[in-house]
């Protein structure tokens, strides 16, 4: 079978967990032997040679081709004006979007041109690189015959998926990675919410990453349950880290690792924070990242006084991470509301004990790890407490997050897709 | 008699350097000692010594006329002695001639008055103690508080110490109708003085010199004159109170700031009968009017006059209060290490980055902080005194050992 999938970045250029994802996904392809043709906006040429790559930049859109013109119209539902970025807050928001005035006919000139130089960034084109991702979609479509299926990850290809199933008439499949329920809370971005919609009732099938993220297609966006089928994340490595970095401070230390916004639920992590320091002054809290909640969550820490108990690294990157999970007692990731989120399974690999948030896809999937409701921050200081004054709890999980972790492999999320596949063809004939 | 005081205040902070979370425990170095330097050098080039050279033109050329006064930090002259041993030496000089009044105040540019007295008097001592040590045994009689903080309680605290009076702001919400122009006493301490900056005429110079929106400018030396003339002729003294570094840093040399002061002298000799005075001969010759009532801190910062610069917000009264709570601890190792930093980490200079008042005196904020924003500050303030936390403790953990062991 040949896939022709479209994702948004790919390993080692990456933003955040998707292109991780595509890159476990595509190798546990190969594995059963299964070819993917991977479009990404743009290549930058360092790419690990595991599909047969398609850099969107350099497709050139045929003109004389009437059905384009017929898409371009269809794709005014993507809304030129909205400005869209992910990952900011309101503020930043709105002060970005002050800052940039487009202009409609400048956007439709610079998508129907000869060339166009995707950036791949979340940036501040990023309606006008959607739009034209969509054209490459359905270029590629029309000039390659050779594939049996599209799969489309994220919001960002949805309309190119969708073009490509237009011009091909081949089956869609859409991967929900993220919902913009995921990101934004009750308020949404009503432009993103259109294009995730249209996606996923445009797909002959719906991929989501958890039955949590199901829940959300089902209940938010109104796809029929049976229409979606729930395939896990899996781990690229699931090997045991030991790391020679040493802590230098005696207290134990309790880590948030990840970016400071409303999805990840930092300030239940300070809340909680408090509630244990004042029980046991001998631990340390750390908050690694950045976000526009950040500020915030520094004044919250003063304000309970528990400044010199809470630390704040600002965004890490490199072996900063792997030292910051290598010293950590305690990782928690209190999110809001996480589809999957990885980043605990990376605390396990460095046999850290976790506490991870019901609202998190992962918590489907790992059972040696302290769950409990975002919201609770008493059971969360519970928890933090117990993990760092009952060695044997800590030392179980230990022993067996390790265990769990090699069940976690891209080849059996792989043949599960395959199936999929199988399933959906077998519907068409 | 009616006098012109002019008092320069001379300092630097010795500034933190970015300290990660990942240095607690290990890295006991806090200081950024490259930026120090640099701004040292930078400054002492700009200002320190061609307004030292001026002021000693100035002082050769009209005699005992001319004189001023100046409060060196403690942890200014720590780093002129590392860093820019010449502008020590100018300013060796300058107090040499006997025309150049030292103030006494804290070592380290502490907010220790609003804390403990203990400290504070520690901070003074040692103040004196270095002022003794590097101007052949000069000892001052004038006391002036770190930013001209002052209470009725803290003169009082300062009239204990056997200090002849202390300086302060002319603040409006304190001073009422009542002048700055002359000398006050402390209501604690009635034998106590006080010295009240003339807020406008000083930030006309400090501030406003070089403004060209400024409705009076340019400002020239006349000018400036005539409004010292057209004070009422009952007052007997202005007090002309600023930061050192107005001339040539925050005023740059092209504004003429130094041509200014280079023909201020001859223009008030010779255009009116104010003479000059340093402090203690303003304390000397006049007596107080009245009392004036501080009961709560006053500083000289911001419209507010008030203690916010430093202190107020959440992220301020926590490093604080945090850092006072170690006093103790700190004080009975008696490990000169561990002083020296507990010392340099009081400096006022590190709480006023954490200030988040971004209206009308934002711009003053950020030109004087390293960091990019309060946060930034805080951040960092409180990484350096995690690790000092742990060091104040291992302190006395290992000496307990010893004792023990004894």
């Amino acid at each position: 079978m040949k896939v022709l999938m479209f994702g948004w970045e790919f390993p080692p250029h990456i933003s955040g967990g998707l292109g991780t994802a595509c890159y476990g996904l595509v190798q546990g392809m190969n594995f059963h032997n299964q070819e993917v043709i991977f479009v990404v906006p743009k290549l930058w040429g360092d790419e690990e040679p595991v599909a047969d790559f398609v850099n969107a930049s350099k497709i050139s859109i045929d003109y004389r081709e009437r059905r384009f013109k017929k898409l371009w119209k269809n794709l005014t539902y993507l809304e030129v004006n909205s400005y869209l970025v992910p990952y900011l807050g309101p503020k930043e928001f709105k002060k970005y979007t002050s800052s940039v005035q487009q202009d409609r006919t400048a956007m439709q000139e610079s998508v129907f041109s000869n060339s166009f130089e995707f950036s791949g960034k979340y940036g501040k084109n990023l309606m006008e690189e959607v739009s034209r991702y969509a054209l490459v979609g359905a270029q590629i479509a029309r000039d390659r015959q050779d594939f049996d299926i599209i799969h489309a990850h994220d919001w960002l290809a949805y309309p190119a998926g969708i073009a490509a199933k237009e011009i091909s008439g081949k089956p869609l499949v859409v991967h929900v990675h993220a919902t913009e329920y995921d990101r934004s809370g009750e308020s949404v971005n009503f432009p993103v919410f259109e294009i995730e919609r249209a996606g996923m009732h445009a797909a002959d099938h719906v991929v989501a990453v958890s039955q949590l993220t199901k829940n959300i297609c089902v209940r938010k966006y109104g796809i029929p349950p049976e229409k979606v089928s729930v395939l896990h994340n899996a781990v690229l490595d699931a090997s045991i880290i030991t790391s020679a970095y040493q802590k230098k401070v005696p207290e134990k230390i309790v880590t948030f690792l990840g970016r400071i916004t409303f999805q990840k639920g930092p300030e239940y992590f300070v809340e909680a924070a408090k509630k244990v320091i004042d029980r046991d002054p001998n631990v340390r809290f750390v908050m690694a990242g950045s976000g526009d909640l950040l500020t915030k969550m520094v004044d919250r820490v003063a304000e309970l006084r528990i400044g010199t108990k809470f630390h704040f690294t600002g965004f890490l990157k490199g072996d900063d991470v792997d030292h910051m999970y290598a010293i950590s007692d305690v990782y928690v990731m209190p999110s809001v509301s996480e589809p999957f989120g990885i980043a605990p399974l990376e605390a396990v690999r460095h046999n850290t004990p976790v506490i991870i948030s019901k609202q998190s896809g992962v918590a489907e999937v790992l059972t040696n790890a302290i769950k409990i409701d975002f919201w609770d921050v008493d059971a969360m200081a519970d928890a933090i407490f117990g993990l760092l004054h009952y060695e044997s709890m800590a030392r179980m999980f230990k022993e067996l997050g390790g265990d769990e972790l090699k069940k976690l492999k891209w080849e059996h999320v792989a043949a599960k897709l395959v199936t999929v596949y199988e399933k959906i063809l077998a519907q068409r004939t | 008699m009616r006098t012109v005081c002019f008092y320069f205040q001379v300092h630097q902070p010795f500034r933190i350097k970015p300290y990660r979370f990942f240095d607690i425990g290990e890295d006991h170095h806090y200081w950024n000692d490259y930026l120090n330097r640099l701004v040292i050098r930078k400054v002492a080039q700009k200002c320190y010594l061609p307004m030292n050279s001026l002021l000693l033109e100035l002082i050769e050329k009209h005699g005992i006329k001319f004189k001023v006064a100046f409060s060196i930090s403690g942890t200014f002259l720590d780093q002129i002695e590392a860093y820019a041993p010449e502008v020590l030496e100018s300013f060796q000089r300058l107090v040499a001639t006997g025309q150049v009044e030292l103030l006494n105040e804290t070592y380290s540019h502490s907010l220790a008055s609003l804390k403990s007295k203990d400290e504070f008097v520690s901070l003074v001592k040692k103040h004196q103690q270095r002022i003794q040590h590097l101007f052949q045994g000069y000892t001052p009689k004038v006391f002036r508080n770190t930013e001209l903080i002052y209470s009725d309680q803290i003169g009082k605290m300062v009239a204990e110490l056997g200090y002849d009076g202390m300086l302060t702001e002319g603040a409006k919400h304190i001073l009422g109708w009542k002048s700055p122009n002359y000398v006050y006493s402390n209501s604690l301490a009635p034998e106590f003085k006080v010295l009240l900056k003339n807020f406008r005429l000083s930030d006309d110079i400090a501030f406003r010199f070089g403004d060209n929106t400024w409705g009076d400018f340019p400002l020239t030396t006349s000018k400036f004159v005539n409004w010292l003339n057209a004070l009422p002729k009952e007052e007997p003294v202005v007090n002309l109170f600023m930061d050192y570094e107005t001339f040539g840093e925050h005023q740059w040399a092209e504004t003429g700031i130094f041509e200014f002061m280079k023909h201020l002298p001859e223009e008030i000799f010779s255009n009116s009968n104010f003479t000059f005075s340093t402090p203690s001969e303003v304390l000397a010759s006049l007596s107080p009017v009245s009392s004036i009532h501080v009961p709560t801190p006053i500083s000289w910062a911001d419209e507010e006059r008030d203690l916010t610069a430093w202190l107020g917000n959440d992220m301020q009264d926590e490093a604080f209060d945090r850092l006072y709570e170690l006093e103790k601890q700190v004080r009975s190792t008696g490990d000169p290490e561990l002083i020296r930093d507990w010392e340099y980490l009081q400096t006022s200079d590190h709480f006023y980055y954490i200030c988040t008042k971004f209206f009308s005196d934002g711009s003053v904020h950020e030109y004087f902080s390293p960091y990019d924003t309060p946060y930034d500050a805080f951040i960092n303030y409180m990484n350096v005194l995690s690790d000092f936390i742990l060091r104040v403790k291992q302190a006395h953990e290992s000496r307990a050992t010893t004792l023990t062991q004894a």
